[in-house]
């Protein structure tokens, strides 16, 4: 292991945790940070420094780092005021500590004093070999070691995706919409300052990290451009990595008197940046959490071709409209899988893309339909639609005063059953076919108890709000497939 | 920062490979007849100069020149348009290429990314329409391919109005040609081919603009 990547182990998965400045008030950073690692399960040790010897939390405090036993800790959160943070460094370096996370202001943000504080700062921390992250940061998050060491909630599901921000308010966003669609996250950090330690640090140990499929990652300042592009596309072509930036409208002055430097703008640079070094770039908080989810739980499609399928009508019609605006196709149905389908459903269906099943279910209608679509050759990725109605009506159903007679409850747990399955099917035939197959509903988020979309969410895939949004996913996976065949390289490669 | 004239600028990167038409330079409306006699009429008479940047926008190019007499009055009348600021001028005469598709090539170093290769919808239009892609250079073949494909007019590149579809190879063999230059020349700040036209499919430059940053 090199020792940054030591560093980088002692920050994610530590033996054990010091965190200075703990606090009995409630509002203090170093009394959430101690109550989120206490509440969270990080089952490593947790030790915490404080002037008076306080108890906090149940923890017995110590005055000092000095009584910590030697090796027992890698990592030091630090919530103690900026002026004495040098020696708390030199002291958890002296027991072991290789990793710091500083959440302390008071440094660069505030003024050339802060500056000069935070320089000195990281010329101790790299004379001591720590990695420091922050400061003016909130924290992180690395759940195969249950770690939630951060100054706010949440504390986000398992799972294989690692965020990396410039802003940490962005790190809860991606948790928060983590936690509503139930795809997790691996790592999480917020880079405050970025004083010795970047986004692409970060995701540098993600391309390495056996427990992070996918990179997200929320840039506004870029530094150095070339650097940047390269550093990102030597991981791209590793692992997918989603990059939303901010600050994307701010026009940069050129001096060149050419028509082609007035019409390279900041924006349209970074956007060619990000398409050539095979990086998808998303403009929404949503679209890049979106696309993250679909890389880390959706094989990639081996081309355009469409299918969208839907139990009534005019869903189907607005996602058709919506895959207008991208580069998927909406495929036109093969004379084979007409038959096939024709033999499946009732006269009345649509008899076109979308496939609109017209409500004509039997018992077995949908699974079949389903297999029959995304098994088919000329089919590249399916999107899914108006699953979970029934289960909708039974919750109504079960709720209402005639419940549970009137054959209510049997035909309440029939249709709960039956979304079920639909849920399964699509996810089982994603595998066997590898090949994308997104479900979209709104009940995703009204209805979060829906049997379909919680059997979607045990399956660990999302279940996208909108067929808008699962559109938008998809286009985002065609494009890195695309990306990575036009180059030669396998587009399964990075999962 | 200094622009170099269109034939100097035109000089500088056929080298590489972008694709210009046969011009002649002449010094007088009738050296410019003589040229336009040789090259076939129609022609295209510009006056160029070191520091004239936006010729068209100056009404510094003449069109569709039918005859020595034509390309003799218009010769004068740029010549006549010239001011003290212009500095030494001369006329470059071009046979007239008649396309509907125009698309603008450029290269630019960016500030933060350095240099840049550029493909847009061009002519007068371009920066109004802004369909554009931009790439770092440099650029690879298959860059140049994705440039052509990200354009949001791909209505453009196909079989337009009578005639054929855009010679991609060669629409990706100009951005290849300004990416070398970057690459080979850091002294070039910028490059404006603009407008690029399709005639018969192929791409050509039939103006240049080149900025050059000299210690």
């Amino acid at each position: 292991m090199t020792d940054r990547a030591e560093q980088f182990r002692a920050l994610f998965d530590p033996r054990g945790v010091i965190v200075a400045g703990a606090s009995t008030h409630p509002g203090k950073f170093g009394f959430v940070v101690l109550h989120n690692m206490l509440t969270c399960g990080y089952r490593g040790a947790i030790f915490a420094t404080n002037r008076d010897g306080a108890e906090v939390l149940g923890i017995r405090t110590l005055p000092s780092i000095d009584e910590v036993p030697d090796g027992a800790a890698d990592l030091l959160f630090v919530c103690t005021p900026a002026a004495t943070n040098s020696e708390l460094l030199e002291a958890a370096a002296a027991k072991g500590v290789r990793a710091a996370f500083i959440a302390s202001a008071g440094y660069a943000e505030t003024d050339d004093e802060g500056r000069r504080r935070q320089d000195e700062l990281v010329a101790l921390a790299d004379e001591l070999g720590i990695l420091i992250v922050g400061p003016n940061g909130q924290g992180l998050v690395s759940t195969p070691s249950s770690l939630c060491a951060q100054i706010v909630a949440p504390y986000p599901p398992p799972g294989r995706i690692g965020i990396a921000s410039q802003s940490g308010n962005f790190v809860s966003s991606f948790m928060n919409l983590a936690i509503q669609s139930g795809v997790g996250v691996s790592r999480a950090l917020s880079v405050g300052n970025a004083a010795q330690i970047g986004v692409l640090d970060a995701l540098e140990f993600f391309a390495d990290d056996p427990h992070t499929d996918v990179a997200l990652l929320y840039v506004e300042g870029i530094g150095d451009g070339r650097r940047f592009a390269e550093r990102l596309g030597a991981v791209a072509r590793r692992m997918p990595v989603v990059v939303l930036k901010g600050g994307s409208t701010a026009s940069g002055a050129r001096a060149a008197a050419s028509h082609t430097g007035s019409l390279a703008s900041d924006d349209r640079v970074f956007d060619g940046m990000c398409a050539q070094v095979g990086v998808r770039r998303a403009r929404t908080l949503t679209e890049a959490f979106d696309c993250a989810a679909a890389l880390a739980t959706q094989p990639l499609p081996s081309g355009p071709r469409t299918a969208v399928v839907t139990t009534v009508g005019g869903w189907g019609v607005v996602t058709a409209d919506a895959l207008a605006d991208t580069d998927l196709e909406l495929a036109p149905l093969p004379e084979d899988l007409l038959d096939q389908l024709d033999r499946l459903l009732p006269p009345r269906w649509s008899r076109n893309n979308p496939i609109d099943m017209a409500g004509g279910e039997t018992k077995d209608t949908v699974p079949e339909v389903l297999r029959a679509v995304v098994g088919h050759p000329d089919i590249d990725a399916v999107v899914m639609l108006g699953v979970g109605i029934q289960s909708n009506q039974g919750a109504l159903e079960r709720s209402g005063p005639f419940y549970p007679d009137h054959g209510l409850e049997r035909i309440v747990a029939f249709h709960e059953r039956q979304d079920r399955r639909y849920v399964e099917t699509a996810d089982a035939l994603s595998t066997e076919f590898d090949k994308p197959v997104l479900l979209a509903t709104e009940l995703a988020v009204t209805h979060p108890d829906n049997a379909a979309v919680a059997a979607m969410r045990e399956a660990g895939r999302m279940c996208f709000p909108s067929a808008e949004r699962a559109v938008t996913a998809l286009a985002h996976l065609k494009a890195a497939a695309a990306w990575r065949r036009r180059r030669g390289l396998d587009p399964s490669g990075t999962r | 920062m200094t622009t170099l004239s269109e034939s100097q600028s035109k000089a500088l990167l056929a080298p590489y490979g972008v694709p210009f038409l046969t011009e002649r330079i002449a010094a007088d409306a009738d050296g410019a007849a003589v040229a336009a006699r040789e090259l076939g009429f129609p022609v295209v008479v510009k006056l160029c100069g070191d520091t004239i940047a936006h010729k068209t926008e100056r009404g510094l190019v003449r069109l569709g020149l039918r005859t020595e007499g034509d390309t003799i009055a218009a010769s004068r009348a740029l010549l006549d348009a010239a001011t003290e600021a212009d500095g030494p001028v001369e006329l470059l005469i071009a046979p007239m290429v008649s396309a509907t598709r125009e698309f603008i090539v450029g290269m630019v170093v960016d500030p933060q990314f350095g240099p840049t290769v550029l493909l847009g919808v061009g002519g007068v239009l371009a920066e109004a329409v802004a369909d554009v892609v931009v790439r770092l250079a440099p650029i690879s073949v298959v860059d140049a391919e994705e440039m052509i494909d990200s354009l949001a007019s791909q209505a453009l590149l196909g079989p337009f109005r009578g005639e054929p579809p855009v010679d991609r190879a060669a629409l990706v063999g100009v951005l290849m040609a300004l990416s070398a230059v970057a690459v080979a020349d850091p002294s070039v700040v910028s490059v404006d081919l603009n407008p690029i036209m399709i005639a018969d499919g192929r791409p050509i430059a039939v103006d240049a603009l080149v900025e050059v940053e000299r210690p």
